[in-house]
């Protein structure tokens, strides 16, 4: 091991943006704008540069034992934070193969939204303060990523909810763009209510709160009954965090408003980085899920859920960042989806490659935006004359969402789905125990014997229901998110324009700044995805193992909860039923693009036809099933309720009964007093007189 | 039998010139009949001293009213010109009248 302790370059990843931030917070208005752009760049480039260092560290340090690779991590303690008797809690930072990924995503993807800031933003006069925050987003963020244990973490998490109101709530004099941030803020609260309890209870267990100590606690034979039977919840809880944060089922309500922010805000916070941190918790702590079924069940259920509801709606979006934030909403439950049927890779892989063509989309979007100044796609058409290079690139984002071969959407989505149909003994595990030898041996390295023996295991009907279930609305959610994808790329770059003429006049490519990350990241859309093939494809073909790249990286990490897929329902082989899968999945998204190209560009009257047939369906998917509606009736309403009452006690009781009153008998005794004050010396003589034969009485005892 | 006045009544006697003396300084308004109520109070206390200095066989509380009156002398001195000016400037020596330096 080269590097053992306190790897300062991880410091470093974190200050750089933080010093950004600052410099550009305090002075950023004074400085000039083209040196506020140097220095918010810049600062997000250095972090780039350092995280590759550290991650090329983190591989020359992995050691090798045959042919497994361990990677271990490498840490950094910035200093000890709490300390009170046996609790201790340091500023630690940790470098994991499962950071990595995350590390590259925050400061590539997030140097490259700076970059194309720099030319969206160029007419905004406080410039200082977007790049200021977006900064500090980025401090946050990596905060997240790399702290050692969860209370590092939760502080990135905080921060990064912050930033996001921030910025949602940029142009803060619109009411409704600042109303939007406060809406974030407070459902995300919600969430990270939940995430502290779920972390309380876990350190209430244990006395600890590092993810190295507690992964250690959850694996351990020896030690795991201590934290098995608060799993569940504290999963369950943790998981409630991650809703908030990462727009899920019921607390995704957010995200759609969340587009009031500028679109590479959209772009950065809400699609790239921030809403996946959720999945990179769980992933972080997966060995918790693993122990807990019944909270993986939960996941799942909600991630499919999420996927086909988030899908749904995007159907009906007008706005082309609307259609974009449903599809967000959509592909994360994809993610969790991945994560509750034990598929954490999957999920972190669908994190990166949703990372590259979400980002690209967004900025194609603001591409558009910046070009015709509307968001409306019916307003729009034929856009791909005018700006070339954002066409291409949204039409390899959408191929890329759409799952079309050999695009990165394509690998990864078809590897969550995969798995959804085969991993139904993650969601059975507690089934498994209970036939075998119990949690100990399972956990341990040695693989259940019932496991290895191919699918001899009962898996538990309602296991069965809920794995396949998912699957099926994952594949149809495939079909819909193409559909989706391609009505926007044909009505907005496609057909006939049908805005007026004057804004089409003035419509043009953006400047240089914007097009390259357009450029990059539609190559890393494009091309991100093969890191991780399929394995039927590698199998039958003979590649190299090199192919499944992404997985060995995670192998480690995920090593607990891999233990229970090594065979999944399909036996040790289950290439062809692999191959089916992908087979099915990849026909229904070309089923899909099909179907938009045929609705929405050779009869353009089919569309309306449908949307008059079925039109009460049309109207719940528009008013997004009433979901905002029905929270404003149980929580906006009555909390408003409740505060007029208690503004009604507080005016009233506290201030009008408490507070005056104790007022008012003040001034009465101070009237009364004033009185005895009268500036005569004789008067006061009299008084002292008075006390001074009083007390001697006193004294004396002739009263007592 | 000759009455042979006691520790008693020579203290009876000063508490009660002292008494007289403060509740002219309460009540009445005369500046003179003021200051005529403290030296009473002021001689009362001599009166005191001079008991228990006698009734102790030691000096301390001649000395003591020695002090008491130099100063009594003294304050007297001041006391009384303050009051001549007062008249001079109001033709009264009431000391209700007296409240220009109040607020």
């Amino acid at each position: 091991m080269l590097y053992t302790d306190q790897f300062y370059y991880l410091g470093l990843i974190a200050l750089m943006p933080l010093i950004g931030a600052l410099i550009n917070g305090l002075i950023g208005a004074k400085l000039p704008r083209k040196l506020v752009d140097v220095i918010a760049c810049s600062s997000i480039g250095l972090s780039f540069m350092f995280s590759l260092i550290s991650i090329k560290a983190l591989v020359d340090n992995a050691a090798h034992i045959g042919d497994e690779t361990i990677y271990g991590h490498l840490s950094y303690t910035a200093y000890q934070w709490i300390y009170a008797g046996d609790f201790g809690v340091d500023i630690a930072f940790m470098l994991d193969p499962l950071t990595s990924m995350m590390l590259l995503l925050i400061t590539g993807i997030g140097f490259l939204i700076h970059l194309y800031s720099v030319g969206y933003m160029s007419e905004e006069p406080a410039k200082w303060r977007y790049f200021s925050y977006l900064n500090l987003f980025c401090f946050s963020m990596l905060l997240l990523v790399l702290g050692k244990n969860m209370l590092v973490t939760f502080i990135g998490w905080e921060g990064v909810g912050a930033c996001s109101y921030l910025l949602i709530g940029f142009w803060y004099t619109d009411d409704a763009k600042a109303a939007a941030g406060q809406k974030a803020f407070i459902v995300n609260r919600v969430g990270d209510f939940a995430f502290l309890v779920g972390m309380f209870i876990l350190f209430y267990e244990t006395g600890t709160v590092d993810y190295v100590a507690l992964k250690e606690i959850a694996t351990d034979a020896a030690s795991m009954a201590s934290i098995a039977p608060i799993a569940g919840v504290a999963s369950i809880l943790i998981f409630i965090g991650c809703t908030g944060k990462s727009a899920q089922i019921p607390l995704f309500v957010w995200l759609p408003d969340a587009m009031a922010g500028p679109t590479p805000v959209s772009a950065l916070i809400h699609a790239a980085t921030m809403v996946t941190s959720g999945v990179f918790l769980l992933s972080r702590m997966n060995w918790l899920l693993t122990i807990s079924p019944e909270a993986m069940m939960v996941v799942a259920i909600i991630g499919a859920l999420t996927a086909f509801f988030g899908a749904t709606m995007a159907l009906v979006q007008n706005d082309i960042k609307g259609v974009l934030a449903y599809s967000t909403v959509s592909q994360l439950g994809y993610m969790f989806l991945a994560v509750g049927v034990g598929s954490f890779t999957g999920a972190l892989f669908h994190v990166m490659t949703h990372a590259f063509f979400k980002a690209l989309l967004f900025l194609g979007s603001g591409s558009v935006i910046h070009s015709v100044h509307t968001q409306d796609i019916r307003e729009m058409g034929g856009l791909r004359k005018v700006m070339p290079w954002t066409a291409g690139t949204f039409l390899v984002g959408c191929m890329a969402i759409s799952g079309f071969p050999l695009m990165s959407g394509f690998f990864s989505k078809d590897l969550i789905l995969w798995s959804a149909f085969s991993n139904v003994h993650v969601l059975n595990i507690k089934g498994v125990l209970e036939q075998n030898i119990g949690v100990i041996d399972l956990l341990t390295n040695t693989p259940a014997p019932a496991i290895t023996a191919g699918g001899a295991v009962d898996v538990n009907v309602l296991a069965l229901v809920v794995g396949s279930g998912v699957g099926v609305l994952g594949v149809i959610t495939a079909g819909l998110t193409a559909f989706y994808m391609f009505r926007l790329y044909f009505m907005t770059f496609e057909g006939e324009y049908r805005g007026d003429e004057e804004t089409l006049s003035h419509a043009h490519e953006s400047p240089p700044t914007m097009v390259i990350p357009l450029a990059v990241l539609a190559f890393l859309a494009a091309f991100g995805g093969l890191t991780g093939w399929p394995h039927f494809i590698v199998h039958w073909l003979h590649l190299p193992e090199g192919l499944l790249f992404f997985e060995h990286w995670y192998e480690e990490i995920f090593q607990t909860s891999n233990q229970f897929r090594i065979v999944g329902r399909f036996g040790a082989k289950p290439y062809v039923y692999e191959a089916i899968a992908t087979a099915i999945s990849v026909g229904v998204g070309l089923t899909g693009i099909f179907f938009a190209h045929r609705f929405y560009l050779v009869q353009p009257e089919v569309p309306g036809r449908v949307k008059a047939k079925f039109e009460k369906l049309h109207q719940v998917l528009t008013d997004k099933y009433y979901v905002d509606e029905g929270y404003d009736l149980a929580f906006v309403k009555s909390s408003i309720k409740a505060g007029e009452g208690l503004t009604f006690f507080d005016k009233n009781i506290l201030d009008g009964g408490l507070v005056n009153g104790a007022a008012q008998i003040m001034v009465s005794c101070g009237r009364i007093l004033r009185n005895m004050q009268s500036g005569d010396v004789q008067r006061y003589a009299t008084y002292i007189t008075l006390g001074v034969v009083l007390s001697l009485a006193v004294l004396y005892g002739y009263i007592s | 039998m000759m009455f042979e006045p006691t520790l008693f009544h020579y203290l009876t006697l000063a508490a009660m010139t002292f008494c007289i003396g403060v509740f002219g300084v309460l009540v009445r308004r005369n500046a003179i009949t003021l200051f005529m109520c403290i030296e009473l109070m002021l001689n009362s206390v001599n009166l005191t001293f001079i008991t228990f200095s006698k009734y102790r066989v030691d000096m301390d509380g001649h000395i003591f009213s020695f002090f008491v009156m130099a100063v009594a002398a003294a304050e007297a001195a001041v006391g009384l010109a303050i009051i001549l000016h007062v008249f001079r400037h109001k033709r009264s020596v009431n000391v209700d009248e007296a409240n220009r330096l109040k607020l």
